[in-house]
């Protein structure tokens, strides 16, 4: 842009700019003066508008509040119900009858304490509770004084309400559950929020609201608890509602449905004993069918309160009733995991199937012997008879050819030691060893090491949950993962179907083979005979697993090692995994019987048992729930 | 452009110490406990958790001073040169926002730059002010006369207003119509021009309600008549008129507002933040607050009264009116006064980037303190 300069002569034309300029800066001044009065009379607006909404118009509620007040209440909307497979309610809500205080409508939070004691006792331990509460809280907050009351005692408080002030009765719901200890590690449990649960949700500060702590109440807590409603209400000074001026309805709790069957639940765990755990998936999808350990605890207790000495015997107990063994028992494989060895051999291919290895019942390595199970040993093996036989004789050479990593590389592929996606919190991921996580820690990785780990021994460390996952696994030949949720508020959730889940991209005929051979561990005279299905259900493929729990020496050994001599906590663990029908896969299994001596002995009629019962309630020959059809 | 190179070279003389030392101290105090109103409020908001709301505001309330400092010692000769650049850039992130943009509350808001969201309608604000500032810092009151002279300002500020009318903003485009129109008015434009294009604006609006689609005036009623949406912004109004009035005189104390804490009251870390204050303070803290924010709004006219050049007063005055609407707007919609929403109150409510914004045009607003006697080059005709 080219302006023309203000004037041409030096002298003259600053004295003009300077004469503009003071004319410029004149007419400015005035001009943001009248903007300045025109924003002071603005606040100034603002300032008589807040006085007169706050001050005169608040007066005029002063006024009314003498007999009637306006009081805003939350209401929490029912707690969503957990059903199970075939909408049997495994967690629902019953009836419970309270008495609230609200401290801002009463004159003497003290007094009104002693009063309503005199009429329902209560005991110092629960008077201290509540003037924690009470100075916890907000005034407004409703407290509670006593839970499930009964009609006498209720009837006492209403007769008394004009003694009362700011007691009120008020119908709430607890959290019940029908199955008891059967479903407690699945289902979890609620209990009261504690102080750092209140965060932003308005919810969490209504008396006696209940949050999950556990299982599929934790996972699904956002859900199952829906969103409060509000209510505003005119009371009077003693805090009876004379009318309700708005409302705003809360989003109740969606259920949420899952898939095991809890009928089929107490069924498996009517096979187990204490220390054992099983875990049946749908081999297609991988949903949970059931998920049993023993022992377990009742729910129900959590709700009006656990006791101290309920608490430390259950956290004191070596069988750790609280814990889901499933999720959370940690155990090596033993030789459930030759499977993995012989598919990473394969995958690296360094045997072939038919590639025969002489058992003579050890393996020398360096100074070490390795010993086979079968002290005399099995003589020429290959692939399929070794996993039969379960040689360990084939996989400590296998691991050997193979190496650590690419047996661990194969074991995360069957989510062996990865972290898996079932909604059970503090699942835990389990140990798979690697040369890595050695280094780690310090110490170095060798052969020996390497050999031990080919039957599944050593650092292992994995769920019953993951082994079930594995066969599932094994069976599909697909990434399929553990999971509980069917349904929520009625709307499916996730495409349950084979197809949904990726494929884990191992040859067809390696998992061929795999399968003929552990389908020969119960049906072609392989370790687990004993396992057998009746005939109507087809046939099982397995493998059985034993593991040492403590080392035993050679010493031990050359003196004749007896298993049955030894005290109970000593003794191996029994494993089998097994799914059937072995040409079509419906269910995949894993069973693991806490120093149970044997897996094929032990596990293996157990396995055989609870698949009994899976065929018999979601078997294909049953109609309307069996899980050939559910699946979506 | 409007600056000749040489200027930028003449009287750097002031280090960057010297000038540090110039900065209005009791200014950035201000601005400090501002933003402690907000964060007591925040606090509340959250429920007394800081996690929630309050700690974030105290970290972006901490980033904004330290550019504000920053700009506040960028020469106004600088700033003043690349006025238009950062016009044009304010402009492209307009457009970027109606393509690209992120839909909020039915309208396209923001563009998410890495970790910041940012709103670029709210930045347009500061950049037209600028823009403006720059174009009459040397017009005399006869070149402010001539119409001509004032075409080219005026499709400056009906090119943004018409790009957030567009996502669609009807409350910022108007606020943002508003803040180009304070600077004509201290520009020295001619008041009976003012009221031809008042009288302009009066006759066009219902011609291009009439050309809108149904939906497009089924906002606008909405806008102007929130009472018949009674469950929408009728709703926010109303709930917040009663917890006003509760609050009373002296209000219900920190943490123990109904109204807000039972979540009647909507939003009430971002727009109704104010109302929180009030009911738990009380008129006591609400006056007090908004007796702060007019300390703010009164230091621009201070920086626009001791200002040597047209550049440094326009530019506080923009700024200043930016600021004093934001907040007339926010405490008025609270209070039921008028029937807008979405007007944030920064350095209070919850939300980065009317925050960020802010304190850059305080930054800016800073410089012009700083150099308030700086040559700017002499006056054209």
């Amino acid at each position: 842009m080219n302006w023309r300069p203000w004037g041409k002569s030096g002298l003259g034309r600053e004295r003009t700019v300077r004469k503009e300029e003071e004319r410029r800066r004149g007419i400015f001044t005035r001009r943001a003066a009248v903007l300045g009065v025109i924003q002071l009379g603005a606040f100034g607006f603002l300032g008589s508008r807040l006085y007169r909404l706050q001050v005169e118009e608040g007066a005029r509620y002063a006024t009314l509040a003498e007999e009637n007040r306006v009081s805003a209440r939350l209401f929490a909307p029912p707690r969503g119900r957990v059903l199970d497979r075939n909408g049997k309610v495994v967690a629902g809500n019953r009836l419970n009858w309270r008495a609230l205080l609200v401290a801002e409508q009463t004159a003497d939070v003290a007094a009104t304490l002693e009063t309503f004691s005199k009429i329902v006792p209560l005991g110092d331990h629960e008077k201290a509770r509540i003037e924690r509460e009470v100075r916890r809280n907000r005034r407004f907050v409703p407290v509670i004084l006593r839970e499930f009351l009964s009609w006498e005692e209720m009837a006492r408080i209403e007769v008394n309400a004009p003694d009362l002030p700011g007691i009120a009765v008020d119908m709430g719901t607890t959290r019940i559950y029908p199955e008891t200890e059967h479903l407690a590690h699945v289902v979890g449990y609620v209990a009261a929020a504690a102080e750092n649960d209140v965060g932003d949700d308005p919810l969490l500060q209504l008396p006696g609201i209940r949050v999950g702590r556990a299982g599929i109440e934790r996972f699904h807590d956002r859900v199952l608890r829906g969103r409060a409603g509000a209510v505003q209400v005119e009371v009077n000074a003693v805090g009876r509602v004379i009318r309700e001026l708005d409302r705003r309805e809360g989003i109740p709790g969606q259920d949420v449905q899952i898939s095991v069957d809890a009928e089929l639940q107490k069924a498996v765990r009517g096979k187990i004993e204490e220390g054992t755990t099983a875990v049946l998936l749908d081999a297609r999808n991988g949903e949970v069918l059931a998920m049993a350990t023993k022992p377990s605890f009742d729910p129900n207790i959590f709700n009006s309160g656990v006791s101290a000495a309920q608490w430390r015997q259950w956290t004191a107990a070596r069988t750790t009733p609280l814990i889901n063994k499933a999720t959370n028992g940690l155990y090596a494989p033993g030789s459930t995991f030759k499977m993995v060895v012989a598919l990473a051999a394969l995958d690296a291919k360094v045997c072939r199937p038919g590639d025969i290895v002489n058992c003579p019942g050890h393996l020398d390595f360096g100074n070490n012997r390795f010993h086979c199970h079968n002290r005399n040993g099995h003589g020429g093996m290959n692939m399929r008879s070794a996993i039969m036989a379960s040689c360990d004789v084939y996989f400590y050479e296998m691991a050997r050819r193979v190496g650590i990593d690419r047996i661990a590389a194969m074991a995360n592929k069957f989510g062996l030691g990865v972290d898996l996606d079932v909604e059970l919190p503090g699942t835990r991921r389990g140990l798979v060893p690697t040369r890595a996580w050695r280094q780690a820690q310090g110490k170095p990785w060798s052969i020996g090491d390497t050999i031990v780990h080919g039957i599944g021994q050593g650092f292992y460390q994995l769920t019953p949950l993951s082994l079930a996952v594995m066969t599932a696994r094994l069976a599909s030949g697909r990434a399929v993962q553990p999971h509980l949720t069917r349904a929520i508020g009625g709307r499916p959730v996730r495409g349950s179907r084979l197809e949904d889940w990726p494929s884990l991209g191992i040859p067809d005929n390696d998992l061929r083979l795999i399968r003929e051979a552990m389908w020969g561990v119960i049906n072609g005279g392989g370790t687990a005979g004993i396992a057998r299905l009746p005939a109507q259900y087809g046939q099982m493929a397995g493998k059985t697993g034993t593991t040492q729990v403590r080392r035993v020496t050679r010493e031990q050994r050359e003196r004749g090692f007896n298993v049955n001599a030894v005290p109970r906590e000593w003794r191996p663990h029994a494993l089998f995994v097994a799914y059937a029908p072995h040409d079509n896969p419906l269910f995949a299994l894993s069973v693991v019987v806490e120093h149970g001596m044997a897996g094929g002995a032990t596990a293996g009629p157990i396995a055989r048992d609870i698949m009994v019962e899976a065929f018999q309630r979601l078997g294909p020959q049953r109609p309307g729930q069996r899980v050939a059809e559910a699946t979506r | 452009m409007i600056f000749e190179r040489r200027l930028l070279t003449r009287d750097r003389g002031a280090g960057i110490l010297e000038k540090f030392w110039q900065i209005p101290w009791s200014f950035v105090l201000l601005l400090c406990g501002v933003a402690a109103i907000g964060y007591v409020a925040l606090l509340s908001a959250g429920g007394g958790n800081p996690d929630t709301y309050a700690q974030k505001h105290a970290i972006r309330f901490g980033f904004g001073l330290v550019l504000m400092l920053g700009i506040a010692m960028v020469d106004i000769r600088v700033i003043a040169r690349f006025a238009w650049l950062g016009y044009l850039g304010g402009i492209a992130l307009l457009v970027l926002v109606l393509l690209h943009g992120n839909i909020g509350k039915g309208a396209q808001r923001w563009i998410d730059i890495g970790p910041i969201q940012l709103q670029p309608s709210e930045l347009m604000k500061i950049m037209l002010v600028l823009a403006l500032a720059s174009w009459f810092h040397r017009a005399s009151w006869e070149r402010v006369g001539n119409p001509l002279f004032l075409i080219p300002p005026a499709i400056a500020v009906l090119v943004p207003v018409g790009l957030i009318l567009k996502q669609p903003n009807l409350g910022t485009a108007l606020i943002t119509g508003m803040v180009g129109a304070a600077v004509f008015w201290a520009a020295g434009m001619r008041w009976w021009k003012f009221a031809i294009g008042f009288a302009a604006i009066g006759v066009a609006a219902p011609i291009a309600y009439e050309r809108l689609h149904d939906y497009q005036r089924a906002r606008i009623t909405t806008f102007l008549d929130p009472e018949s949406d009674p469950l929408g912004a009728g709703y926010n109004i109303i709930q917040s008129k009663i917890a006003l009035g509760s609050g009373g005189l002296w209000g219900k104390g920190f943490l123990q507002g109904t109204q807000g804490h039972l979540n009647f009251l909507p939003e009430k870390q971002t727009d109704f933040i104010f109302t929180m204050i009030a009911e738990e303070f009380g008129l006591v803290g609400a006056l007090t607050t908004l007796a702060a924010l007019l300390l703010v709004v009164a230091f621009c006219y201070l920086v626009a009264f001791r200002s040597k050049h047209q550049f440094g007063r326009l530019l506080a005055i923009g700024l200043g009116t930016n600021y004093f609407l934001y907040v007339f707007v926010n405490v008025a919609m609270v209070t039921g006064s008028i029937p807008v929403g979405g007007v944030p109150l920064p350095l209070i409510s919850h939300g980065g980037s009317a925050m960020i914004t802010v304190m850059l045009g305080f930054g800016l607003l800073l410089s012009a303190y700083v150099h308030r006697d700086a040559e700017m080059g002499p006056m054209r005709e």
